[in-house]
């Protein structure tokens, strides 16, 4: 089946480095997509928050640019464009309903409405199409003695019945793929809990609240660091980490990257790509952390060989 | 105060409403409190979900449209999730906020202002744009200056281009909201 | 031929949409109706002399009444006719409540499509004809499947009645979950004091065979003379021998087998005998984790048995028995509450099951009745009780209350604090159903005289915390629908009161057994008020929670009844079978054999009749299910009271326009 990649407003401004590192690591996974020329933001939860029918038309104005490329799906890296989509194709197989989103558009979407363009998330489509083993293949350099707390946010499954992808309570897409980069995943239990979600502007004692619980927590499983997939996510996370700092009068210093991060960290992606700059908690203590476990191993590795190559010999010298 | 007289509902045709325009059938709710149980947002809500939901099972429009749990919901259907009776408590939260600004019920003015900005800004270029939205927010609210602490880091980090990426069919998506304007004036008519 | 109709109001049922005089005015116009009336009640004493006397004012041949189902007073008006002088087979009803006044409004609709199906009525009676029984023998012993409490009841009350018992437990033992309760509510005395003396009774009684470690492997025949043939599953261990001495459980090397009997809390031995008080006390090797069965090293278990008793060589072997009636008493098991992921779908060590709990608190069980953490072994300072787990939940369709979850949840509270005396306990619940005995009192027991926090909301979800000691704490994140506001709990342990199913493998025993059951696992009794000790095949009764969720008093009540059945069954030397039967005509037959290979009950054989192939129905077997009927090629086999041409008249009265 032929994909549309669809990238979302956020990706050209507070997630520029999830953008940017999504595209290098689809690159090397070989997984390519056709360009949506001229997309429209997807409504976010401001447009549906406000009429379903006008979130369903922001949606698909783009179901129609998405059809110009010849795609049958799409895929988004963003779970609030993925959730938005969805949805919108969703409750367009309702014949009234899609007749009033139709009416607010230039020209109708397309008559049959399961002709629509379904949508995935990257994550799904790289578990599904490439999957950890070949991913593992892929890794030159394992994320290796470093432990990650994987957070998933609440959009990626739910609701069930339209996401129809992974378990709804307990995901373990990202565990899968950062058990294949080498790295060690907690049993994180807030993996679903909201972060705050868009209400980091209006009301930042919300968002510092449950993401301070998060951070908390991944620290108390003894998390390195947190992934993510969703830009709302990480900015709640990473971006106002300060916030909830002082709102739990707490410090983390918690490092939070993009699942595709720390792909193309494993993979040896080159940095301008991954752009690790970009991350307000400074990853470099836990970049550290990999290196030294690195350098332990391979310092034990050689020691276990040199070690056996002696007894080699002393064995060959007492039987000679 | 004086008790509520439930034999003297005062909008006894407002649970059908919910219920048509939800899709939702809310007699299942049997008031196990799960929805609030696993919200989110219950620490900073007026009322709580699943009271919402007893207010519309007894007809109570009043109650269960004015107030701020309405606005302050996140939209993460962890309700919906695990409704024991398979309700989408998310959408009702969902089709009650609809409800509340057409009857001029909006209890958090902040939030509304926060989703109005955005959604300017997308009328205005196609898509959504940081900068553009904050600066929209502040003039409407006077607020936002809660958010200033983490700008600098932003900027630095080249993650706020200060000006947005127009697409070519930013008319066409701006004629959207026209015509959604339209509808609604229609429909209050 | 004269006919009497008789038209039932049946008090308004009928009457308030049906124009009963009028129906039995338009009845007098059919072919050989003599006379026609509406009566109140007909069912009634009065209703069925008015019967009786106008059979014989009139002079009729048979008669209709126009009512309710026949499931409900068929054999009422069969009995009245009969009383009358008349054959109970000169009977029709014609069913004009559930088939009409319930479902329609319409008066005028309603009267024409009554009086239709009174003509229809008459019409098969045109060409009723006389049929009478014949009488067959009754094997007097009752097979017993499943060995719990209510299995326990029923085979003693039918042994002490003088029938030969046949009981079937398919685990080792018997006393099923009974036995796995440390204490019953709401007296808090000792279940096994209670159980183990009628597990004695069991063994001991010399009217009960038992068959442990059995199962029912197919059953045929019909009410009085049914054949059952029985597995007896290999224990690899010649019980003849075994004097369940237990030295073999005291060496056995495979010291890590999950043990079922505790719940998989701890573990036991490959060969094991599941607790002290197990009847029969005989030890059992299970083959997935013996080491001599799997690896073909070890032999400790036969070398140290002083009787001799092991054999690693030892096969499955099938046996039968003769029996008259069946009592079904196979319980239920716990629904997969691990489908449930957001109380940690089985991944969290200190969240266990209300079975589990039980185990721990027995002083026979795997802590030897201490309440310890499976993470840590550590005491557990707050333990939390989460009730209707898994039941009145549509979401995973389990719409139904689990009965007596409510009562034991208290118990166990209740016990934790007589455990453990410093410990806090919370129930979090959405209604407490104890409306039995003394049941209330004994929940208030759990609030008044015990402190147990009661809170009135489901919890959403189990979230584990690393605490700053190493050690897991699991917060509940709950709302108290009553204060109108979200709580947690931060609790050592979690006790789920998840809901029951019927026991895995009721549906093919059901099967087996030719009776209804519903998608849960439940077997269906023949009517849900009036008989919830039959079942729709004659001769098969329930007990116990394989009908529906019941607790330990209604299981042995209904155990009783179900003895009571078989006793009365019983209490007649011969019974006779329903003649509404398949009959051959052998001039027609061509020996085809199809009706053989189709007939569910074995009752048709093929036989030599004057050098042709014939088939011959045997009458006592037949159930007169018709298949043989629709099947035969040659229309050479007929259902009696259901011809072809009774039929084809009813069709034919109903197609007039």
């Amino acid at each position: 089946m032929k994909l549309a990649y669809y990238p979302g407003c956020s990706g050209h401004g507070t997630s520029k480095e999830y953008e940017s590192s999504t595209r290098a690591v689809c690159r090397a996974l070989g997984l390519e997509f056709a360009e949506i020329e001229d997309w429209s933001c997807c409504g976010s939860t401001p447009a549906h928050a406000m009429d379903t029918v006008l979130s369903g038309a922001l949606a698909a104005r783009n179901f129609k640019q998405i059809a110009l490329t010849g795609a049958e799906g799409v895929v988004t890296p963003c779970p609030s464009c993925l959730a938005n989509l969805k949805l919108a194709r969703h409750r367009m197989q309702d014949a009234a309903f899609k007749a009033r989103v139709d009416a607010l558009l230039d020209s109708p979407t397309v008559e049959n409405a399961e002709a629509l363009p379904e949508t995935y998330s990257v994550l799904q489509i790289i578990l599904e199409q490439i999957g950890p083993e070949a991913i593992r293949a892929r890794v030159t350099r394992p994320l290796e003695g470093v432990k990650i707390a994987t957070y998933y946010g609440c959009l990626m499954s739910r609701p069930a019945d339209v996401m129809q992808f992974d378990d709804p309570e307990n995901p373990t897409a990202m565990d899968k793929i950062m058990e294949a980069l080498g790295a060690e995943v907690v049993d994180f239990p807030l993996k679903t809990e909201c972060c705050g979600a868009a209400m980091g502007v209006a009301r930042q004692d919300v968002t510092g609240s449950l993401s301070g619980r998060i951070l908390a927590t991944a620290r108390s499983f003894g998390a390195d660091a947190v992934v993510t997939a969703c830009p709302l996510c990480h900015m709640n996370l990473d971006l106002r980490q300060g916030q909830a700092e002082r709102q739990m009068r707490l410090k983390f210093r918690l490092p939070v990257f993009y699942y595709t991060q720390l792909m193309g960290l494993a993979f040896g992606l080159p940095d301008e790509t991954l752009k690790l700059d970009k991350l307000a908690v400074d990853p470099a203590p836990f970049l550290q952390l990999v290196a030294r476990r690195r350098k332990a191993r391979i310092d034990a590795a050689a020691e276990a060989a040199r070690a056996a190559m002696e007894k080699a010999e002393s064995e060959e010298g007492a039987a000679s | 105060m004086a008790s509520i007289r439930l034999d003297q509902v005062r909008d006894a045709g407002f649970l059908h409403e919910v219920e048509e325009e939800s899709g939702q059938n809310i007699s299942t709710c049997y008031q196990c409190g799960n929805c609030t149980a696993g919200c989110p947002g219950a620490g900073f809500y007026d009322r709580q979900v699943s009271q919402i939901m007893r207010a519309v099972q007894l007809g109570l429009k009043d109650e269960a449209l004015r107030n701020r749990s309405l606005w302050l919901c996140l939209s993460c259907s962890t309700c919906t999730a695990r409704c024991p009776n398979n309700i989408d408590v998310a959408r009702v939260m969902e089709t009650l906020r609809h409800m509340a600004r057409r009857e001029g019920l909006v209890q958090d003015r902040p939030i509304e202002s926060f989703w109005k900005s955005f959604l300017d800004t997308v009328k205005l270029t196609g898509r959504s744009f940081e900068i553009g939205v904050m600066a929209d927010y502040m003039m409407r609210t006077g607020r936002g200056w809660g958010n200033m602490d983490m700008a600098p880091a932003a900027l630095l980090k080249g993650k706020l281009p200060f000006l947005p990426s127009c697409i070519r069919g930013r008319d066409e998506v701006a004629r959207i909201f026209k015509r959604y304007a339209e509808t609604k004036k229609e429909g209050q008519q | 031929m004269k006919i009497g109709v008789f038209v039932c109001h049946c008090g308004s049922n009928i009457e308030a949409t049906v124009d009963t005089a009028e129906v039995a005015r338009i009845a007098l116009t059919y072919p050989d109706v003599a006379h026609a009336e509406d009566s109140m009640y007909t069912c009634s004493e009065p209703g069925q002399d008015n019967i009786v006397n106008a059979i014989k004012k009139y002079g009729l041949d048979g008669v209709v009444v126009a009512s309710c189902s026949p499931r409900m007073h068929e054999q009422t008006f069969r009995r009245t006719v009969e009383r009358a002088g008349l054959n109970r087979y000169m009977f029709e009803m014609a069913n004009i409540r559930e088939h009409v006044s319930w479902i329609g409004k319409d008066r005028e609709a309603n009267t024409n499509k009554a009086a239709e199906l009174v003509r229809l009525a008459v019409e098969k009676l045109r060409r009723d004809a006389p049929l009478h029984s014949k009488q067959f023998d009754v094997t007097k012993r009752v097979l017993v499947i499943g060995g719990g409490v209510a299995g326990i009841q029923a085979a003693l009350d039918c042994a002490d009645g003088g029938i030969e018992v046949v009981m079937v437990e398919r685990e080792s033992t018997i006393g099923g979950k009974m036995a796995k309760l440390d204490k019953t509510f709401p007296t808090v005395d000792c279940s096994s004091c209670v159980l183990s003396p009628k597990m004695v009774d069991v063994a001991q009684h010399p009217k009960i065979k038992l068959y442990a470690y059995s199962e029912v492997e197919s059953i045929s025949g019909f009410v009085g003379n049914f054949t059952v043939t029985i597995r007896k599953k290999t224990a690899y261990v010649d019980w003849d021998k075994c004097t369940g001495c237990g030295t073999c459980t005291e060496k056995c090397p495979a010291r890590h087998s999950p043990d079922p009997f505790n719940e998989c809390v701890g573990e036991t031995t490959a060969i094991n005998i599941p607790f002290p008080q197990a009847i029969p006390k005989k030890a059992v090797i299970d083959a997935r984790y013996c080491r001599k069965l799997t690896t073909g090293k070890c032999g400790v278990c036969a070398r140290v048995c002083p009787t001799g008793a092991i054999n690693y060589e030892m096969k499955d072997e099938i046996v039968t028995e003769q029996v008259g009636a069946v009592v079904a008493a196979t319980g239920y098991d716990l629904m997969d509450w691990t489908i449930m992921g957001e109380y940690g779908g089985g991944r969290f060590p200190d969240v266990i099951t209300s079975l589990q709990y039980e185990r721990m608190l027995s002083a026979n069980g795997p802590t030897a009745g201490h309440i310890k953490r499976p993470s840590d072994g550590r005491e557990p300072g707050v333990v939390a009780f989460i009730q209707c787990v898994g039941s009145r939940d549509r979401s995973i369709d389990r719409p139904y209350c689990s009965g007596f979850c409510c009562m034991y949840t208290a118990k166990q509270a209740i016990l934790t604090r007589d455990h453990m005396p410093e410990s806090r306990s919370f129930v979090f619940y959405m209604d407490i159903r104890a409306p039995g005995k003394m049941y209330d009192e004994f929940t208030r027991r759990a609030v008044e005289e015990y402190g147990v926090q009661y809170v009135r909301g489901r919890v959403s979800a189990i979230q584990p915390i690393r605490r700053a000691d190493g050690s897991l704490g699991y917060i509940l994140r709950a709302a108290d629908t009553l204060l109108g506001e979200p709580v947690e709990v931060e609790a050592d342990m979690v006790v789920l009161a998840v809901g029951i199913e019927g026991a895995h493998g009721a549906g093919e025993l059901a099967e087996k057994l030719r009776i209804s059951y519903d998608k849960y696992g439940f077997f269906m009794e023949r009517h849900v008020k009036l008989a919830p000790v039959e079942t729709n095949t004659a001769g098969v009764y329930l007990a116990g929670v394989c009908q529906g969720a019941k607790d330990i008093p209604a299981s042995v009540a209904q155990g009783s009844a179900a003895a009571a059945k078989v006793l009365s069954l019983f209490s007649r030397d011969k019974l006779e079978n329903d003649p509404q039967i398949a009959q051959v005509d052998i001039k027609r037959c061509v020996g085809c054999g199809k009706c053989v290979d189709v007939c569910p009950y074995g009752a048709i054989k093929k036989i030599d009749f004057r050098g042709q192939p014939k088939a011959e129905v045997v009458e006592t077997v037949c159930q007169g299910c018709g298949v043989c009927n629709a099947t035969c090629p040659q229309g050479a086999i007929q259902v009696s009271h259901f011809t072809d041409n009774q039929i084809l008249a009813e069709v034919n009265a109903l197609c007039q326009f």
